[in-house]
């Protein structure tokens, strides 16, 4: 084990940071599926992982990462404008577990399709060659690529933060989430709404996902481990918050990078255990709203 | 017209009076399909799969079907009732019998421990709590290397042959392996029956349908939900030990994901709070695995289409359409 230093606790934070920017991203397209439309989308992982596999292809037709950065999202996005569509809007009100057993088969289907389009073996994802190589943060030398998740994780969120809040779309989708029959009584078209919510949170997760394959390549099993801890992510966080996503995300990344520093055997199951915490002290969450899950 | 509306219900009546004679005796005529069952079967293996499997899926099915509780981590119970029957054989050189019982054992020790977290949340949280926490048991177990083998599973459960009161039955052979496993199958059968008949399962199917009035009613919900876990628990337990009995090995795919997904996918295509419904799915849905790897080696698609379709048009699954039809 190298010694200890300030710097290197500094430097892991920031790789925490990083991988918590992933979680962050993929964490509120669930967070926002589910406090629009009570939905919980076992799909998710299945997009995130289509995400990455379509900036392959893109990449392998010639196309360039920045192009990625834009047509992936779109690309993904509009994969779930049609299973909300056609998949999940015929189930609505038919009870909350039937969307979720739905998405579950979906997420089967997706990985599948993956398999036979690409093989079943993984392929790695080389970093853009502009985004190679490290640049001194004051406390060490840090990965450029890195930095520049958690900058485009940053202004994603922004860029979110102001559709919602600043914009009478982002109104509607608030009200929406807080009173659906009400916002439907003043006559707004909510099916409208929450097939472009659920969009949205596609095409985020697929961005997460295009943003996480340089990190750790690409397999058509991406999906289901991110998930299982995308789930620790909105437990924590409370499920349907954004606030809540966004701070249980990074602290989930920066518990799993430390854990990794200090006792590296225990790595994986730390972010369980810091699930199990919450649960005994807290049930819903950080943010959770009482009485949303009953 | 008297007697006109008499002759025409008649004949409902007759079903109906079938009906209530089929449920009362359900674990019997479970245990005599049980036992014909391999002979219709292409082949001997595919059928002490579909015993296993659907034990597994009964266990599950107590949680999901009679409790409404959907768990996603069920592969930890599972995978645990596995592992402890194993390292039991293995590492103490345990007694078959003695092995087993440490499966169930583990099986409601472990559901013990995630019960009482993932009880704590309610509604969707449940689903995300229990697959949270079987991926943390996954990653115990896999890190358990001088216990469990890690990656490359557990090998060495070699039990050859089988004595009950002073019988020896040839394990390798494997019909008589079938009607080993059959044997907890249908015992298995006929406590889950009992159960659900008590007032305790009254009880469970109380809860489900309405929470607040079983709680105004003077019922303990929350402890209802941790001994239905429990008991969940150790049914599937016992279904993992008598997995590693038949296997000989515990892989480590036992406690992964898919293995958590495909009870809850076999419980819904066969029909979620029936009695039998679980086998049927156990069966269709490995049926189907086997048929369509004949012909392509994606048969996770098909699979997972037919999913996507029941769930779309068939909620009552195949076993809850067909009783819906006789009785409905």
């Amino acid at each position: 084990m190298p010694p200890l230093s300030f710097d290197l606790i500094a430097l892991q934070l920031f790789t925490g940071l990083a991988l918590g920017a992933i979680y962050v991203l993929f964490a509120i397209g669930l967070s926002l599926i589910f406090g629009m439309l009570t939905v919980v989308n076992f799909a998710h992982g299945a997009f995130y992982m289509v995400g990455a596999y379509v900036g392959l292809f893109l990449l392998s037709l010639g196309g360039n990462f920045w192009l990625c950065l834009l047509a992936v999202p779109l690309i993904v996005g509009t994969c779930g404008l049609i299973v909300e569509r056609f998949l999940i809007r015929p189930l609505y009100g038919r009870g909350i577990d039937y969307p979720l057993l739905l998405t579950f088969g979906l997420s089967y289907v997706m990985v599948e399709l993956i398999r036979i389009a690409f093989g079943k073996s993984g392929y790695p994802f080389d970093t853009p060659e502009i985004l190679q190589g490290a640049v001194n943060i004051g406390v060490g030398y840090f990965p450029l690529y890195r930095l520049f998740v958690i900058g485009i994780a940053a202004a994603v969120l922004l860029g979110l933060w102001l559709f919602l809040e600043r914009t009478s779309f982002g109104l509607i989708i608030r009200a929406g989430a807080r009173d659906p029959q009400i916002v439907r009584v003043l006559g707004v078209n909510l099916s409208r709404i929450w097939l472009f919510v659920f969009g949205i949170g596609s095409g985020i997760a697929g961005l997460a996902g295009l943003l996480a394959a340089p990190l750790q390549g690409v397999i058509p099993e991406m999906g289901a481990t991110i998930l299982a801890e995308a789930f620790v992510v909105t437990v924590v966080g409370g499920m349907g918050s954004i606030g809540g996503a966004v701070i249980a995300g990074l602290l989930v990344g920066v518990v799993v990078s430390m854990t990794s520093l200090f006792a590296p055997e225990m790595a994986k199951v730390s972010i369980f255990a810091l699930m199990a915490i919450v649960l005994l002290i807290r049930p819903q969450g950080f943010f959770g709203r009482a009485g949303l899950m009953s | 017209m008297n007697e006109l509306s008499q002759t025409l219900t008649q004949p409902v009546v007759a079903s109906a009076a079938w009906f209530e004679f089929a449920k009362r005796h359900r674990a019997f005529l479970a245990s005599t399909v049980v036992l014909v069952f391999p002979l219709v079967m292409p082949f001997t293996a595919l059928a002490v799969n579909i015993l296993i499997y659907g034990l597994y899926a009964v266990g599950f099915n107590l949680l999901f079907g009679y409790l409404g509780l959907l768990s996603f981590g069920h592969a930890a119970l599972f995978g645990t009732g596995a592992y402890l029957c194993g390292i039991a054989i293995v590492h103490f050189a345990w007694p078959w019998y003695a092995a087993t019982a440490m499966g169930i054992l583990g099986g409601a020790v472990m559901a013990a421990g995630i019960g009482a977290l993932a009880i704590r949340t309610r509604g969707i949280y449940f689903a995300m709590v229990t697959m949270a926490l079987s991926q943390c048991v996954f990653y115990l177990f896999y890190q358990a290397i001088n216990w469990t083998g890690g990656e490359n599973g557990l090998r060495g459960i070699n039990v050859r042959t089988i004595d009950i009161f002073g019988l020896q039955f040839d394990f390798i052979n494997p019909l008589t392996r079938y009607y080993v496993i059959a044997a907890f199958v249908i015992l298995a059968l006929f406590a889950l029956s009992r159960i659900l008949a008590s007032p305790f399962g009254a009880v469970i199917e109380a809860v489900r349908e309405n929470e607040a009035r079983a709680r105004a009613s003077g019922y303990n919900v929350t402890l209802t939900r941790l001994i239905t876990f429990i008991l969940s628990g150790a049914f599937c337990g016992l279904a993992g030990a008598l997995m590693a009995l038949h296997l000989s090995v515990v892989p480590i795919e036992i406690l992964h994901i898919e293995t958590s997904g495909m009870v809850v996918m076999m419980s819904l295509l066969g029909g979620m709070g029936t009695f039998f419904g679980p086998f049927v799915g156990a069966a269709v849905f490995l049926l189907l695995e086997n048929l369509v790897s004949l012909w392509t080696v994606h048969w996770q698609l098909i699979v997972g289409a037919v999913f996507v379709i029941c769930v779309l048009f068939f909620p009552a699954g195949i076993w809850g359409t067909i009783l819906k039809r006789i009785n409905p």
